[in-house]
């Protein structure tokens, strides 16, 4: 390994001491507790769909900041996920861990033979079957009309019971805190990870694939691996997703999910969860809130279209990438 | 057998012109990706384009059909320029930049496209003098689709005998093996990149034209037709034109085949040929020895 390695280390993480970081970690996690006692419902119910769709981000960016996959069909395990809660909450069990436990299995399951097949290409044919993906799961969701009601979706849909034992919650502030919880659980499993053997062994696929299979790993193993479980995590986000709406449609599986989900990690800067979440947030609100102004009513797809074009142009390191000292950015090796 | 093929013999035919409607469109994505090495994410938006040009110009005769044809190559031609220049700046970023940006391409002009022709898919008739249908060996056949056939044939043809068998397809091919060399030899790079990336977008839009009443203008198309293009050039072998006619009519015959026999199922109908194809072939029907 060459010298610059721990430099690199310490930019896939966050700038800042640890005790820093602590800091801002409290003051984050402080802030998203006690906003439903601040904000109106109509914020609350946007804050919980951010908090989902920065679940999903943190699944596109356990592919493509980590390990290097781009993936434009992680909408495909997010719509599964979503779809087999829905299914199981209408005709199973309206207890939420149990939702998404069946939803996060069944979307790894799915992801075993797909991934399979998109682990053996490599940067854009990866990219591009990933997107077939994709757009043959939501194709499903349309056309399987037995299983998802097509085009209609699945309504009726219980509200969440999070454990057993526990009241149904019926209001959108406490599935809020249900949403919140799950989030931060997974949250800090996804940055556990981050530190692990395994994410170092994924790094080196990402910057150099040929040198970790010449020291010996088997690395479309670990891509499948990282896959399955990246499936898994978008899968609970689907079945977190479900509880929020209490309504699931093709749309949902779609390629405008599974697009903006790559946005939010190309501007977050790919790699750091952190700067997946922030993108996540700031995609969502500029088509929640921007595409709802007056001025601009419906044009919610032109303005996101607007902030991909800047965003690309402008911040080619994403919001993680901004704040960082000079000395630590380097040139990308892959 | 007989009986099976004379049964689904519409369908076969049709998973024909869908086939070569979808060469057409996935030619152009194949050869700027695989020769040119730009990702454009935006080539269904082409053709969503060429085909609002034949709703807007198609009044029921055939001058209109050319006059639509010629706009949408002029349409596509433009597209394909602006396209070129745009994704320029980030040739040396990487492919993950080229597929942002080229997807807020697509997110802006599909959200313009709407504001100016409605959120309904239009449906856009063909000339009065192609409609109908012929006997085609004892089944009723529209006439367009026919037509249809022999004119994307003659296309398929065209682009054959210019990218794999003149001196203008040489000079490409040789851009793509050692840029350094055909530039040293005094041929201006940038002019074979616009030149590709143009033509491949002028085909994308022509095919609109062409596709506008088998596959009609509508929001979603864009969508629809850049992943069937994908998977023909995953499924055909990257820049390669023989690879993208192989693949684009396997792709026609499952999905006409698939929705006809099997509708429920059709989706994973083409997944799995995607899926059988690369386990056997990894690098698609025709691999082409110039980029993976």
């Amino acid at each position: 390994m060459s010298p610059s390695r721990p430099a690199r280390a310490v930019r896939s993480v966050r700038p800042g001491g640890p005790a820093t970081r602590r800091l801002y970690a409290t003051a984050v996690v402080a802030g998203l507790a006690l906003a439903p006692f601040v904000l109106g419902p109509y914020a609350v119910g946007t804050l919980s769909r951010i908090l989902v769709f920065a679940l999903l981000a943190m699944s596109v960016n356990l592919l493509t900041g980590l390990t290097g996959l781009p993936t434009l069909g992680q909408s495909a395990y997010f719509g599964v996920g979503a779809y087999t809660a829905a299914i199981a909450a209408t005709r199973l069990t309206d207890i939420g861990i149990f939702q998404l436990l069946i939803a996060a299995g069944v979307s790894a399951l799915v992801a075993v033979p797909t991934g399979w097949l998109a682990v053996r290409a490599r940067g854009v044919v990866f990219l591009m079957l990933t997107l077939a993906i994709g757009e043959i799961v939501h194709s499903a969701a349309v056309n399987w009309k037995s299983l998802t009601n097509g085009t209609d979706g699945v309504s009726g849909i219980p509200p969440v019971v999070p454990l057993p034992g526990m009241p149904a919650l019926e209001l959108d502030g406490l599935v809020y805190f249900y949403v919140l919880a799950v989030f931060l659980l997974l949250f800090a499993a996804v940055i556990r990870l981050g530190s692990t053997p395994f994410a170092l062994a994924l790094r080196g696929i990402r910057d150099n694939e040929p040198r970790m299979k010449a020291i010996g790993y088997p690395t479309r193993r670990y891509a499948l691996t990282v896959y399955c479980g990246a499936g898994a995590l978008a899968g609970a986000a689907g079945a977190l997703w479900v509880s929020v709406q209490r309504f699931v449609s093709p749309g949902d599986a779609g390629f405008e999910i599974a697009a903006l989900a790559l946005l939010a990690v190309v501007i977050g800067g790919s790699g750091s969860m952190w700067g997946a979440c922030a993108g996540a947030a700031l995609v969502w609100l500029t088509r929640d809130y921007l595409g709802n102004l007056e001025a601009v009513a419906g044009r919610g797809p032109l303005l996101l279209g607007l902030l991909f074009v800047i965003a690309v142009y402008t911040l080619p390191r994403g919001l993680a990438g901004v704040r960082l000292p000079p000395q630590l950015t380097r040139k990308r090796t892959a | 057998m007989s009986g099976w093929l004379d049964g689904n013999f519409v369908s076969v035919v049709d998973g024909v012109a869908f086939g070569l409607l979808l060469f057409t469109i996935a030619v152009g994505l194949s050869l700027v990706f695989g020769m040119m090495d730009v990702l454009n994410l935006a080539h269904g938006t082409l053709y969503l384009a060429g085909a609002y040009v034949a709703y807007a110009l198609s009044d029921g005769t055939l001058p209109g059909l050319l006059l639509a044809l010629l706009a949408g190559a002029l349409v596509g031609t433009m597209g394909g320029t602006a396209l070129t220049f745009l994704t320029q700046p980030l040739a040396r970023r990487g492919h993950l930049d080229q597929a942002v940006l080229t997807l807020g391409i697509t997110f802006i002009v599909a959200d313009l496209l709407a504001a100016a022709f409605g959120g309904e898919v239009l449906p856009t008739d063909p000339p009065t003098a192609l409609r109908g249908t012929v006997d085609l060996l004892g089944h009723a056949y529209p006439v367009y689709r026919l037509v249809f056939i022999a004119v994307a044939a003659g296309l398929a043809l065209v682009v054959y005998l210019v990218f794999e068998r003149s001196s203008l397809g040489a000079l490409v091919r040789a851009t793509v093996a050692d840029r350094d060399m055909v530039r040293a030899l005094g041929f201006d790079i940038r002019k074979v990149l616009y030149g590709v990336f143009a033509s491949g977008a002028a085909l994308a839009a022509v095919g609109g034209v062409l596709g506008a009443p088998i596959l009609g203008p509508g929001p979603g198309v864009d969508e629809t037709v850049l992943v069937l293009s994908l998977v023909v050039v995953v499924v055909g072998g990257l820049g390669s034109v023989r690879g993208a006619l192989a693949g684009a009519l396997l792709i026609g015959q499952v999905q006409t085949l698939g929705v006809a026999l099997l509708p429920e199922y059709a989706p994973f109908l083409l997944f799995g040929t995607m899926l059988a194809v690369l386990v056997v072939r990894p690098n698609g029907l025709v691999s082409s020895a110039v980029r993976t």
